[in-house]
């Protein structure tokens, strides 16, 4: 019954809505942005081609260099705590022991939790004056006074990163735990009958049967942290003097804090440029792998 | 958007299920394999609480300050047990808050009929993926899943201008419309993965009974198809809840119309914030999402690993 001419015509119905949505929502936009990238489109209705002008204009700055550096440095960082972290959590979660079911559920709050909220109190916890880090820290005698987190820009920094890793890391566990729980146990078994220990098990065994894995969850993670935009504009707004302005929030500060939105639009296609570069990288490395192990 | 990371597509193919309705009991037949010798079980619990300290802390510490009066709150040297501690903050918010009740409201209407529209999308979508060929249904797929790799914060202004043209802004449509379309993707592969584990025989059945395509998809998929529909749903739901932020911050400026999220970021951004009425709220919040946690846990890991591993 498939492959025929009125099964194509009938799938084809099927998805029309669903085509007809992204068409509208996601595509269309994404085409407007290249559009108005090119334009000097503000809050006024009429506007006109300016050609190249924004890209000159935010490339001539100077400071977008440096917005670019700073959020690859922030994606980098926090990615790779995201695959440290997780594999941590994914390896002990793993491990037969009594608890382990609500051990895996205990793991998920960060990831469930409407994202706002999870912030909110990170935003309490790097409080200054009165703070839980802060306040611990001194109770310990590790630090002199209070340290407001947020206030100087390299803290700041890392802060954001610190949230953003507990906002990834239970996804990326609960799926490094999946892709553990795939591999098939016989593996384990005659490794173990030979007297491999388990730390040579898993550096052996499981870790490279794991690459697929952390491949992709690396890449989703890149992604999502890339255009990571909701912790750093409640805990910081961009600051201290735009020292946590990563390109998302230079393009929303641009567009709509203060209505260029032809600039925004170029610099929002920067970062879609970045990102299809992160898949095309991807990809590649999919069929490289795919191709050594035909071999 | 990060969002749609989170109730994502890794790969499609069997769930492994991370939590087991019935697990077997630890002390009878654990395999030899997995006995654990005393000082690699204390390095096991002692990195379990490390990592879950972490992930916890913010909730365990959110929860103390929602129980510490103003005064203890402001008040130096640190100390992270409240004394005197009550859950007066968690009455007092509802006046202090102006429209906590309405915001949580507008929080699930939201999700509410995001997750109608993406449902009734998606299930005729998915259908159409797991079970026909046509030319460049792997192209198509692959386009659906690169949605998300643009963020709604790249959209933005084109949307916002969208949105104008279509009348959509400070309403609900200026939240609900272009939520949708990011969830679409993930919801597509999920549902598509659970339609093409029911046997092909059973459609080659009903077309062989003289049922059309249509009567087919109703009466003979969607039945069987109902629970992965319910773990397709239960995560965008999830999905809806979490991320309303970035569209409800630009696209609404109606105090009426605004989800939780948003309505706290205002109330956090005053001079004064009242930590403890603000983490109360913030938990009630949570509310629904942990209710679904506790009760839907099985069908969410579900929903959470639908198969992570093979692509």
């Amino acid at each position: 019954m498939t492959s025929t001419r009125s099964a194509s015509l009938f799938a084809l119905a099927l998805l029309a809505p669903a085509i007809l949505y992204i068409l509208a929502i996601v595509a269309y936009p994404l085409f407007d942005t290249v559009v108005l990238s090119f334009t000097n489109a503000a809050l006024r209705p009429a506007y006109d081609f300016v050609g190249w002008a924004n890209y000159e204009r935010i490339f001539g700055a100077g400071n977008f260099t440096e917005v670019i550096i700073r959020t690859f440095v922030w994606t980098f960082a926090s990615v790779s705590l995201k695959m440290i972290i997780g594999m941590f959590g994914a390896v002990l979660l793993n491990a037969s022991i009594p608890g382990q079911t609500l051990f895996r559920i205990l793991t998920m709050p960060p990831w469930i939790v409407p994202m706002a909220i999870g912030i909110f109190m990170w935003g309490w916890m790097y409080n200054g004056q009165f703070g839980m880090l802060s306040g611990l820290l001194q109770n310990f005698g590790l630090i002199a006074g209070p340290f407001p987190f947020l206030a100087y820009g390299s803290s700041a920094f890392w802060a954001t990163v610190v949230t953003d890793v507990w906002i990834g890391v239970p996804m990326v566990t609960i799926y490094f735990l999946a892709s553990m729980q795939s591999i098939p146990k016989d593996l384990h078994e005659a490794a173990w009958t030979d007297g491999a220990g388990r730390l040579y098990r898993f550096r052996r065994i499981t870790l490279p049967l794991m690459v697929p894995a952390i491949m992709t969850m690396s890449l989703l993670s890149l992604i999502a942290t890339f255009n990571s935009f909701d912790i750093i504009w409640i805990l910081t707004q961009g600051g201290p003097s735009n020292q946590t302005t990563t390109m998302i929030i230079d393009t929303y500060k641009t567009a709509i804090g203060s209505y260029r939105y032809g600039e925004g639009a170029a610099r929002a296609v920067v970062i879609c440029i970045f990102v299809s570069i992160f898949c095309i990288v991807y990809f590649r490395a999919v069929r490289k792998l795919s191709q050594g192990e035909v071999k | 958007m990060s969002d749609v990371a989170r109730t994502t597509e890794v790969a499609a193919v069997d769930s492994p299920a991370i939590i087991e309705p019935k697990r077997r009991s630890f002390r009878a037949g654990v395999a030899m394999i997995d006995r654990y010798s005393w000082y690699e079980l204390v390095g096991l619990y002692a990195g379990l609480a490390l990592f879950l300290m972490f992930v916890l802390a913010p909730f365990i510490e959110g929860f103390m300050v929602s129980l510490k009066p103003l005064s203890q709150l402001f008040s130096t040297p640190y100390s992270f047990i409240p004394e005197n501690g009550s859950f007066a903050a968690y009455s007092t918010m509802w006046t202090t808050v102006d429209g906590l009740g309405r915001y949580i409201f507008n929080s699930l209407f939201i999700s509410a009929v995001v997750t109608l529209a993406v449902i009734v999308i998606v299930v005729p979508a998915a259908y159409a993926f797991a079970r026909f060929q046509f030319v460049g249904s792997g192209v198509l797929l692959g386009m659906f899943l690169a949605v998300n790799m643009f963020s709604g914060a790249v959209l933005l202004i084109p949307l916002y201008r969208l949105m104008r043209s279509l009348g959509l802004l400070n309403s609900y449509w200026a939240m609900i419309v272009p939520g949708i379309a990011f969830l679409i993707p993930s919801s597509i592969w999920l549902l598509r993965t659970y339609m093409a584990r029911i046997p092909r025989e059973l459609d080659e059945a009903a077309w062989v009974d003289g049922a059309s395509r249509l009567y087919t998809l109703r009466r003979v998929i969607l039945p069987l198809a109902m629970p992965g529909v319910v773990v397709v749903a239960i995560m965008t739901f999830i999905g809806a809840y979490a991320q309303q932020f970035i569209f409800a911050l630009t696209f609404n400026s109606r105090q009426e119309f605004m989800p939780l999220p948003v309505g706290l970021f205002a109330f956090f951004g005053r001079q004064e914030v009242l930590w403890n009425e603000l983490m109360a709220a913030s938990f009630v919040g949570i509310l629904p999402v942990m209710i679904i946690i506790v009760f839907l846990q099985r069908y969410l890991v579900a929903g959470l690993t639908a198969g992570a591993v093979k692509q």
